[in-house]
This record gives structure tokens, sequence and C-alpha cells, in this order.
């Protein structure tokens, strides 16, 4: 929990709730700012990880230590497609949205942990990965469960460290 | 305050055994250790296109050497060399080819100009400006020279991860010369930490890792801190250095125990 508000004092704040699509962006923007910093401080603390070379062991390492570390939480890895490029992280008790209630003019549109989803895209992006991570269900928002969808997109190639192709 | 703690405690022993012998090489060993204290000469931090981000050198004793010369000719061949009046030939003293001039009569030199703007070479040459004093040591690599080295190597490092006959290879990690030794770490993330330390040296992986940590803790949590720009974070410095201190005083201790 320190952690997460040490590096959400790094990003800057926003206090306008008219259009719920666009705070979603905007949380989104700053979990991406988050994550891009937020991946050195993990590994340096971290140091037995190294290199993924699957989805799997990106899964694995993302809920047990990341969350671990970060949120104090063990999400579940779930539904895996076929090619195994796609899986569903649920989380059973989200401490950012410990005692928050939506009010009813976002209580469809507005994904309250968005920024989970920025941290995950910006982290995995500075370890070359590029992944699509997006909600598709809160228990804030009267969900059955708090569900994130993460896709693998593409290693990015170019921006590659010497040594590790 | 190491240095005397060590001292007082020598006395202390060799009072109890009562030899004077056991005293003399104790203290030899502890100015030994002391003497050999800067074992950690730079630390640089490359991003992860190959820009020099941070360096900072801790070798705090550059010899430097103060010769009075009475009178013209001087027995130094001194050249103009890259921005600075360096002795390509003969000796004077501990003064030898590879130093350059840091300072006339006292005054310390910017690259080739005194401070009041006169050639130094044309000082020199001049026989009336004898009784002069020069003082002469290694100038420390500019800034500019500092960022070419450092994407130097950072070309050296991809190009020693290629060559590898075995695949996945890392890229430098150790490069031995003569004189010094330099140790690289490279993260996940593309950023490189690398050190140039003497040959004594040892853990240094360990430091790098320690340095990483740092970095992280007090570069990347700074909210005013620009990602892959030079560093420019007091808090970094004060504890990189208070880090640097603390591995070189338990090297020296150990080594000092040991031999």
């Amino acid at each position: 929990q320190r952690r997460v508000r040490e590096a959400v004092v790094s990003t800057q704040s926003t206090g306008d709730f008219e259009n719920p699509e666009e705070v979603n962006k905007q949380l989104e923007t700053m979990g991406y700012n988050i994550g891009v910093r937020l991946i050195d401080d993990f590994l340096a603390h971290t140091p037995s990880v190294t290199r993924c070379t699957t989805l799997e062991e990106v899964a694995d390492i993302l809920c047990k230590q990341g969350f671990k570390m970060f949120l104090g939480i063990v999400p579940e890895i779930k539904n895996w497609t076929a090619a195994k490029d796609e899986f569903s992280l649920v989380i059973t008790e989200n401490p950012l949205a410990e005692y928050v209630e939506l009010p009813p003019n976002c209580q469809d549109t507005l994904w309250y942990s968005n920024i989970i989803c920025g941290v995950i895209r910006g982290a995995l992006e500075m370890v070359q990965m590029d992944v699509k991570c997006s909600f598709v269900g809160d228990t804030l928002r009267g969900n059955d469960s708090t569900e994130i969808r993460i896709k693998f997109v593409k290693i990015l190639e170019d921006s590659l460290p010497a040594g590790e192709d | 305050q190491w240095y005397q703690r060590r001292v007082r405690e020598a006395e202390v022993s060799t009072q109890s055994t009562g030899r004077y012998k056991q005293f003399n090489t104790t203290i030899n060993k502890i100015i030994r250790a002391t003497a050999q204290c800067n074992m950690i000469y730079s630390v640089y931090i490359i991003n992860k296109a190959g820009g020099r981000i941070y360096d900072e050198d801790f070798a705090s004793n550059k010899p430097e050497e103060e010769i009075t010369f009475p009178s013209y000719p001087i027995p130094l061949v001194l050249t103009a060399d890259t921005g600075k009046v360096l002795v390509k030939f003969g000796a004077s003293g501990n003064v030898k080819p590879g130093m350059s001039v840091i300072a006339v009569n006292r005054q310390p030199v910017t690259g080739l100009y005194t401070g009041n703007d006169q050639a130094i070479l044309e000082i020199i040459n001049d026989p009336a400006s004898y009784p002069l004093s020069l003082t002469f040591g290694r100038t420390k690599a500019s800034a500019n020279e500092k960022l070419m080295l450092a994407s130097i190597f950072h070309s050296l490092f991809a190009i020693a991860a290629k060559i590898s006959p075995v695949e996945q290879s890392s890229g430098i990690k150790e490069l031995r010369t003569e004189k010094f030794t330099l140790n690289c770490f490279q993260t996940i993330t593309g950023v490189k930490f690398f050190m140039i330390v003497d040959h004594k040296q040892t853990g240094c992986d360990h430091l790098l890792h320690r340095i990483y940590e740092l970095y992280t803790d007090y570069v990347l949590k700074n909210p005013f801190y620009p990602i892959d720009m030079p560093i420019r974070c007091e808090l970094f410095d004060q504890n990189l250095r208070k880090v640097i201190e603390q591995v070189e005083r338990t090297t020296a201790y150990n080594s000092e125990r040991l031999s």
C-alpha cells in the first residue's frame, strides 16, 4: 500500500468527474506513468526474477510477486485461451476499492481501479512486452467479480536491450 | 575516526603483550589499508538508448605534483593536446608523461589558458616568466568525453552479446585491464550500471545491485525526474556516496585483517 501511495504521488491527479469515459482514460494513463517506474522498483527488490519467455510465467510473477509486493493481494489466474495469449486476473479483495461506493451517474461506465490496468501495461512495456489490459467486471459496479483481461499483443523488438534476443 | 580507533586497538593489544615490533607492523598495515581506501574509482549509469545519465568519480587521492622550475628551459616536453597541456616526454620528480598542467603559479588553468587568458605554452617558453611553478595532475575527462565513452561502451556491450558462440549470452560483465576492472550490470529494462574499480575490490555484483536499488528508490520515485534524462537528484548522490564509503571501509578493514 505504501509503495502504491508513493508511486501515485509521482503522477498528476485528476479532479474532473464530468465524463466517466475520459476519467477511465486518465486513470489508465496515470497507471501507465506509475507502471514504467514501478517495474524497476519491483526488479530491484526481487533479484530472483529473470526475463519471462511465456505469458504463463508473466502471469505467475505478476500475481504471486508483483501484486503481492505492491497491493498485498494475490489475484487468481483464470480463463486462458487455447493459444495461451490471453488470460483473466480475478481479484477477490481489491484494497483500492475498500470503503468505496460509486455515485449513480457513473455506475455503468466508470472502472474505478482502471489505474491497475495502466500499471500492468506500463510495467510490461518497459520489459519489451506489449499487452492490452482492460476491466471486464467490477464488484463496485455490481458484477460478480473484479476481473481484468490481459491480452498479449507482441514483443517490442526495437527497444530490446543487447543480448536479449 | 576509524583509523584512530584501529590505532588505539593496536596500542592496547601491544601494551598487553609488550611487543613493540608487532605494534609497528600493525600500524603499517593500518596505514596501507587507509591508503588503499579509495578502490572504487567511478560509477556510471547508462539509459536504454546508450546515453550517459549519471557518472561520479570517487577516488579522492588524485596525485598532484607541484614543481617550481628555477629557469628556462624545463626538462619536460609539453604539447597542447585535446584542450589541455600534456606532458609528452621527459620526467621531473614524480611528473611523468600522461599528466597535464592543472595550475600555473598556483592559479588553476582552464584548458590551454590561464585565468588571465594567457596561453600556458607561451608562458613556459618565455624565459622571463621564471622561476615558474607548475602543478601537474590527471585532468578529469570532460562531460562530452564521458558521454562519448558511455555510448561507445554501450555499443561494445551490444557487440559482445552478438559475437557470443552460445545463444542467450549477456553483454560485457567484467573488463580487466592492468590497472583497473570495469564491472557492468544490465537490468531487464535496459538500464546499465557500471563501475570502474581497483582489482582488490570484491563484491562488485552485490554493489551494483545496491546501486540499482538506490536508483529505483531515489531517482524513479522522484516525481520531477523525467525518465532516461541525466540524473540530478540530491538524495541519490548522498546515499550513493554513503554506500560507496561503507563498502570501501569494510573492504579495507577485511583486506587488512587477512593480510
